[in-house]
């Protein structure tokens, strides 16, 4: 299908993918803020999602033309990469790109019901715009292959996020606190990568990331360049959630508007892995002296205390926002956790999870935006008895849960059974334990939430709740087939994944 | 006007705001040929509409510069920047290829020229405009709880 729909665009278009994706919403999103009404502007969010979307597919097919895996090289402004800024797409930068394109599309599709209950009639449209720039800042963190447009990219999209999460203060007050605590957190992220990449800079004389991986071979044991890396690891550490740089995002997920927490939950986390990813393994590289021992003695036991300490806590929160929104924090956990191995098979495993995680939680917080809209409460008592009076709006949410789980025959196992295999592979034999153990703690949470939801009598029959509205079913169930396609017939995203991995360690140890 | 305090601050913003308005685009027309451009020019030209509402309050600055026309201008500097990119790839070059605005051979560089000055003039009116807007939202704010509620 993706092949198909990218041999419709003509040549001279798809030549151009690369700048297109980011683009298309960058160019509609002043275009949508100028829209007299909110509905207008979600139109163009849609037409620009899908646009982005479209030149995703391109890309990748283009990447898989060539064997192994292609290297898309995009000169900004006609300027040769190196002196100008980059776009440079391979496996990798395909992979993410399809991914928050198809949930940017998605979200955009099923927004307009959850932003009418949610958002002010007079802001819809500046709404909007805030969330194509957001959309256009993680495509283009994804893109680029320059390290400081990297940190452009990535503020513009940080930036519409607080703006995002700040604006479910019309629902709850608490978004405004959880807004300003994500921005102070993000800017201290954004300000520790962008000192790292200027010790790179004043180490290297590039910033150019394929530039700067040659010229940091010749440079080991160099103290800028140890402190440079310090400075990008704590910082993407802190975008990526990860423990226990994590505190900003329970209460960003929990309080700022459904649609907002959907997409957030599905691409912002990832996109800032994504980038962890690229510095580790294609800037740095395992050669890098410091990083084999940041892999083990930082990421791993990182990855694993989130794994067991935040499963711990989503058990005892009883609003079920809060408990998905640590449930993410452990699922980076997984995700740090594969990538940590520093294996080919590890990193794909991570890569393979990260898109799982995607759909799951996708498709866990458009249910809960459906629930939202009829019935205002999401905490453990508010969903009491929703199975019989939702049945297809809660049905989507009980196979994001199982597959969250990791219930055979869905995405969550196929990428959980391909990190214990690689755990395995490389003897952490302990470590697959907890990881079982922290599959056990999910069974714990999302079985309370799924008891509650199927078994329970509703806690107050008077209140009307219904089904939520069709414009949300479709790419709710979009998303938990998704999860199901994968679980059964995982070779497409494995692949994908193993891509990935395969481009970060070209010439390299595996 | 009796007991009137500001009387010597009135006039010399009304006699300033002018200069500095103008100074803005100075710095933004030699932007080409020594430090400056639309970033910091915007910023001096945002900071004539700060001044003017510092001085003669905020409601007579948003009727002269409403907030709305101050969003306006912000939204159109970034699609005066988007759109010369957009103009360059339809042009036949890459995203903000300034040689293939006008299909040049090589050795011309009117496009050089005149893109930068276009993207120049958007920078000048997305920063303007976004530091009038950020000023009035903070300024503009009515506190939710009155102060003798606390």
């Amino acid at each position: 299908m993706i092949e198909f729909i990218s041999s419709l665009v003509p040549a001279d278009i798809a030549a151009h993918a690369p700048a297109l994706l980011v683009v298309a919403p960058m160019l509609l999103a002043p275009i949508a803020a100028f829209m007299p009404n909110g509905r207008l502007a979600w139109i163009l969010s849609i037409l620009a999602t899908g646009m982005s979307l479209v030149m995703a597919m391109v890309l990748l097919t283009q990447v898989r033309s060539v064997d192994g895996g292609g290297v898309l090289s995009y000169a900004m402004g006609g300027w040769a990469p190196d002196a100008g800024i980059e776009f440079r797409i391979d496996s990798l930068n395909a992979m993410v790109l399809l991914l928050v394109s198809t949930i940017g599309f998605l979200a955009a599709i099923f927004s307009w019901p959850s932003v009418v209950a949610e958002v002010r009639d007079a802001k819809r449209a500046m709404f909007y715009a805030a969330y194509l720039v957001c959309f256009t800042g993680l495509c283009g963190v994804a893109s680029t292959g320059d390290a400081f447009n990297l940190f452009v990219f990535l503020e513009i999209s940080s930036i519409a996020t607080y703006v995002l999460v700040a604006l479910g203060a019309t629902r709850d007050r608490r978004a405004l606190p959880a807004a300003a605590n994500y921005l102070l957190m993000g800017t201290i992220g954004a300000s520790f990568f962008v000192v790292g990449v200027g010790f790179l800079y004043a180490a290297t004389g590039t910033l150019n990331m394929a530039e700067l991986a040659v010229r940091l071979q010749e440079m080991q044991g160099n103290k800028a360049v140890l402190a440079g890396y310090a400075f990008i690891f704590v910082g993407l550490g802190i975008k990526a959630a990860m423990f226990p740089l994590h505190q900003w995002l329970p209460n960003a997920y929990a309080y700022s508007p459904s649609f907002v927490t959907m997409f957030l939950a599905a691409t912002a986390t990832k996109v800032a892995i994504y980038a962890l990813v690229r510095f580790l393994f294609t800037v740095f590289g395992l050669e890098f002296a410091f990083e084999g021992s940041t892999l083990i003695w930082i990421l791993m036991p990182m990855g694993i205390a989130a794994m067991i300490a935040c499963s711990f806590q989503a058990v005892f929160q009883t609003d079920v926002r809060r408990t998905l929104a640590y449930s993410s924090v452990a699922q980076v956990g997984y995700m740090l956790l594969g990538i940590s191995i520093g294996t080919t098979l590890g990193v794909s495993a991570g890569m393979f999870h990260l898109v799982n995680h995607a759909l799951i939680k996708g498709t866990l917080f458009m249910a809960l935006a459906g629930i939202v809209l009829s019935y205002q409460g999401t905490t453990l008592n508010d969903l009491k008895g929703l199975g019989r009076s939702a049945p297809w709006t809660m049905t989507a949410f009980a196979i994001g849960a199982v597959s969250l789980i990791g219930v055979p025959l869905t995405a969550g196992f196929q990428s959980k059974f391909a990190l214990v295999n690689a755990l395995f592979e490389h003897g952490w034999w302990w470590a697959v334990a907890v990881v079982m153990f922290s599959s056990l703690l999910a069974v714990v949470y999302m079985g309370r939430i799924l008891e509650a939801v199927f078994f329970r009598a509703p806690s107050n029959p008077n209140k009307r709740r219904k089904e939520a509205p069709l414009l949300i079913l479709i790419p709710l169930w979009i998303l938990a087939i998704a999860n199901i396609w994968v679980g059964v017939q995982g070779g497409f995203v494995a692949g994908l994944a193993e891509d990935a991995a395969g481009s970060l360690f070209i010439g390299d140890v595996s | 006007m009796k007991g009137d305090h500001h009387v010597i601050l009135r006039v010399v913003a009304k006699v300033l705001i002018p200069i500095i308005a103008l100074y803005g685009f100075y710095v933004h027309f030699h932007g080409e040929y020594s430090p400056g451009g639309g970033f910091q020019a915007g910023v001096i030209l945002a900071v004539t509409v700060i001044l003017y509402s510092l001085i003669f309050g905020i409601a007579p600055a948003m009727r002269a510069i409403t907030p709305g026309f101050a969003r306006f201008i912000a939204g159109l500097g970034f699609i005066i920047y988007v759109g010369v990119g957009i103009w360059a790839l339809a042009m036949g070059g890459n995203f903000l290829d300034y040689d293939a605005l006008f299909r040049e051979p090589p050795g011309g560089h009117n496009g050089q020229q005149v893109g930068i000055i276009v993207i120049e003039i958007g920078v000048l009116f997305a920063v303007a405009g976004s530091m009038v807007s950020i000023f009035y939202a903070f300024a503009g704010r009515v506190s939710e709880i009155r102060d003798e509620d606390w």
